[in-house]
């Protein structure tokens, strides 16, 4: 049956995220944004404290509601909300529940902690077969060579942490796709550094960091998934393709937190037409409206469609329904949508919306990066692609 | 709880219409839109599915379901999936079905519901729209007049479907400065209906311009009584439908055009398997799934009997863009065969087209020319 009301728990949800964001994010919102690369340590415990209450484990609906309500404070600093994160979202979908055990028991006791993905190297960032990393197999253990980029929470995991990052890398170079395996390293493993902090466009609070590998060894049960190479047709590349369904469930996550930051701008713009009096006369005919209504109107009807998108994959995910058309579809829809709603919200707004006393400018800044990682709008919209066409990778590159 | 999932019942009904769109109204399409003429069989058969008459209740003739917005929204996209002309022709008599079962006095229900029950299609329509620069529904030219126990109608219409075969005529007209709804039976003295009229797309469905002068009718005629209606609900029930029949074009355009560039080579590959081709189907396949979603929750709102009208604003506003832009796609998609008259996207081009100027219940192209 059709039907778009929240629960009564996922209303509680969507209030206290939103609470938290109206009193723990914004208030440091702008601070954070200038001292880039300071970590919001009094956030951080307060988040860590509270985790139950947000549930950051989980990928259900009530959990996405509350990612947006906290990126509606501020999706940097939601970004350091320790826990698994992507690291352990990949662990999830793809290990075996000993492993489940071993590597996310930590992430409800003791210290904050965080989870970590490494795929992105300074060669390849969409083309993830190009992966040059090495894994070599040595007896029992697996011995890591190379250098990951852009890593989500790469220090906050390894240095300020026990966490673990998930890092892909190639078993055989020969197989492509084939060969391309993740594997769980703990933080304070030996062979591993963080080397640099990027400094960014938006979302500052979150670092970015460079890791290198040089003969990291992990144990030889820390590879998710198969360790074995399969060389089918170049068409088949199940292993890979399983590993990939994480994303399924972590696009439409990312959707949440873009919808965030883009129904922030939506909310400004709105309330400070309603300040200056000036009332969005839904219903009437556009021929009737201002060129101001219509644009509000626009970036409204386009937020819409994004979280309807989103929630759809959300909810297709937890009812077990295969979900990656649907979750590219709207990771895809909501990354544009919320540059775009972000942007003109700077427009419209003139003098507030390019000023730095208001956090308007930041939020078009922050927004871009939904268009960027956990696929970029064009990979996203490959997918959505080739699903639609019944196509494959090499019929659709 | 958040549901994405047509009932069972729902999906047979859309499966269903599907079919019969499928076997019978895809099969004549074009020549009923160069003919301008609808086979009367796919009307009646259309009609004999029971969709109307389903929502009316037993007391009057009627299968007595409760009438659900969301079902009439999957109704109305597979019906405009087949042709817009033929859905707007079938679904036509629901412009006076509904507001009069949701809003009508039981007097009117009792007397004039019984006869869209029966199994012959009955010819119903509402006139909204009026001919003039900045046309506004919320204020109408046309004007009601009490006059002792009648009331007298004056001012024109214009794109009324099927006004020539309707019984009956649901006329809106300001009524002491608000928007009330007027029930005109056949052939009323004062109505002049003019000859059909002649538009660029959904040429199979007959509009019509028409004139009121001191057009007197019963005062008991006023939808409501009383009462009155709420004309915004009206308003809003009308966009959905709309949108949901812009998913509908927009979705055949994008199956179509869909399967032509996996068939159609060019430079030794398929086009489909060119970005520029691919994401634009993507794209198309995106927008086509958000307005249905959007639709479905402005139409869960209306079934909760709530003021849907930013939703509904909202979602009509997009869905008159995505209909003309996905269309326009499937077009360029075909190349220089999506202009030919051999392949459907031309037509859909063109139906899609209107939607942006329909506000309320009729075919505004006039409007277009203005304001686009
Ligand atoms: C702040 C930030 C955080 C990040 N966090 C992580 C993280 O935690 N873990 C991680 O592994 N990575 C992370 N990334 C990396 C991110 O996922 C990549 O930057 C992204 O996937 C794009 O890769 P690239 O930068 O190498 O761009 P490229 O792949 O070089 O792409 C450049 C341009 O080409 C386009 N393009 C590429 N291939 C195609 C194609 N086949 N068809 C059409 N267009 C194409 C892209 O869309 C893009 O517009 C992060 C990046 C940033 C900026």
């Amino acid at each position: 049956m059709i039907d778009f009301e929240l629960t009564p728990e996922e209303e509680a949800a969507v209030k206290v995220a939103h609470k938290a964001a109206e009193e723990l994010f914004r208030p440091i919102s702008r601070y954070y944004d200038e001292h880039e690369h300071e970590s919001p340590q009094e956030l951080i415990d307060t988040l860590w404290e509270k985790r139950g209450e947000v549930g950051m484990l989980s990928l259900s609906l009530a959990a996405a509601l509350g990612i947006e309500e906290l990126c509606w404070g501020d999706a940097g600093l939601m970004l350091c909300n320790p826990g698994p994160s992507l690291g352990g979202a990949a662990v999830w979908a793809s290990g075996t529940p000993e492993q489940r055990d071993r590597f996310l028991k930590r992430f409800n006791k003791g210290k904050p902690k965080w989870g970590a993905m490494a795929m992105t190297e300074a060669g390849c960032g969409s083309d993830t077969s190009a992966i040059t990393a090495t894994a070599v197999r040595d007896g029992d253990e697996w011995v890591l060579n190379g250098e990951k980029i852009f890593v989500t929470q790469g220090k906050r995991a390894l240095e300020d942490s026990d966490g673990i990052v998930v890092v892909w890398a190639t078993v055989d170079k020969s197989a492509g796709r084939a060969g391309m395996k993740s594997f769980v390293v703990e933080a304070g493993t030996p062979g591993m550094r963080v080397e640099k902090l990027e400094k960014k466009l938006g979302i500052r609070a979150s670092d970015t960091a460079t890791i290198i590998f040089e003969d990291c060894r992990i144990p030889y049960e820390n590879i998710l998934g198969s360790p074995e190479v399969r060389k089918l047709d170049k068409t088949k590349t199940a292993g890979f393709q399983k590993a990939m369904a994480t994303f399924d469930a972590t696009r439409p996550i990312v959707a949440a937190q873009a919808l965030g930051v883009g129904r922030a701008a939506l909310d400004f713009v709105k309330e400070t037409l309603e300040k200056e009096g000036i009332e969005i006369r839904y219903g009437l005919p556009r021929n009737k409206l201002s060129a101001l209504e219509r644009d509000v109107m626009d970036m409204e009807a386009h937020y819409k469609a994004a979280k309807l998108l989103t929630l759809r994959a959300i909810w297709m995910l937890n009812q077990g329904q295969p979900n990656n058309l649907e979750a590219s579809m709207a990771k895809a829809k909501t990354g544009l949508a919320v540059t775009r709603i972000t942007q003109k919200a700077v427009e419209l707004m003139g003098p507030l919306g390019y000023s730095r006393k208001y956090l308007l400018e930041k939020w078009m800044r922050d927004a871009k990066i939904n268009d960027i990682f956990e696929g970029t709008g064009q990979i996203n919209m490959l997918i959505v692609a080739r699903r639609v066409l019944g196509y494959s990778r090499d019929q659709l590159k | 709880m958040i549901s994405f999932s047509p009932s069972e019942e729902q999906q047979m009904i859309v499966n269903v219409v599907k079919q019969f769109a499928t076997d019978e109204m895809r099969k004549v399409y074009r020549e009923a839109d160069e003919s301008g003429e609808i086979p009367a069989r796919i009307i009646d058969a259309a009609w004999g599915l029971g969709f109307i008459s389903s929502s009316i209740p037993e007391e009057h003739g009627g299968a007595g379901s409760e009438h659900s917005t969301i079902t009439g929204s999957l109704l109305a996209e597979e019906l405009a999936w087949g042709d817009l002309s033929m859905a707007m022709h079938t679904l036509c008599p629901t412009l006076v079905v509904l507001p009069i079962l949701e809003m009508g006095t039981e007097e009117q229900k009792r007397k004039y519901l019984p006869a869209f029950c029966r199994e012959k299609y009955k010819a119903a329509t509402a006139a909204l729209m009026e001919p003039r620069f900045n046309f506004d529904p919320y204020s109408l030219s046309t004007t009601a007049r009490l006059d002792g126990g009648n009331y007298l109608l004056n001012g024109e219409k214009c794109y009324v479907p099927l006004a020539a075969d309707a019984d009956l005529l649901l006329v809106y007209a300001t009524d002491n400065g608000s928007n009330q709804g007027f029930i005109l039976e056949k052939g009323a003295s004062g109505l002049e209906i003019g000859a059909p009229e002649k538009n660029m797309g959904i040429k199979a469905l007959s509009t019509y311009e028409l004139a009121l002068k001191d057009c007197r009718i019963p005062r008991e005629n006023r939808l409501g009584g009383k009462i009155g209606c709420d004309f915004n609900r009206i308003m809003n029930c009308s966009r959905v439908a709309l949108s949901a029949m812009a998913v509908g074009v927009a979705r055949a355009a994008f199956e179509y055009s869909r399967d032509y560039a996996k068939e159609r080579v060019a430079f030794g590959e398929p086009i489909a398997a060119r970005q520029a081709i691919a994401f634009m189907l993507a794209e198309m396949a995106i927008e086509v799934d958000a307005t249905r979603l959007m639709t479905w929750e402005a139409a869960w709102k209306l079934d909760r009997k709530e003021d849907a009208t930013k939703e509904a604003s909202l979602v009509k506003m997009y869905a008159d863009d995505m209909a003309v832009t996905v269309t326009d796609r499937a077009v360029q998609i075909l190349g220089g065969h999506g202009y030919i008259r051999e392949h459907p996207v031309e037509l859909w081009l063109r139906n899609g087209r209107g939607f942006a100027a329909f506000d309320g219940m009729a075919i505004v192209y006039k409007e277009i020319q203005h304001y686009d």
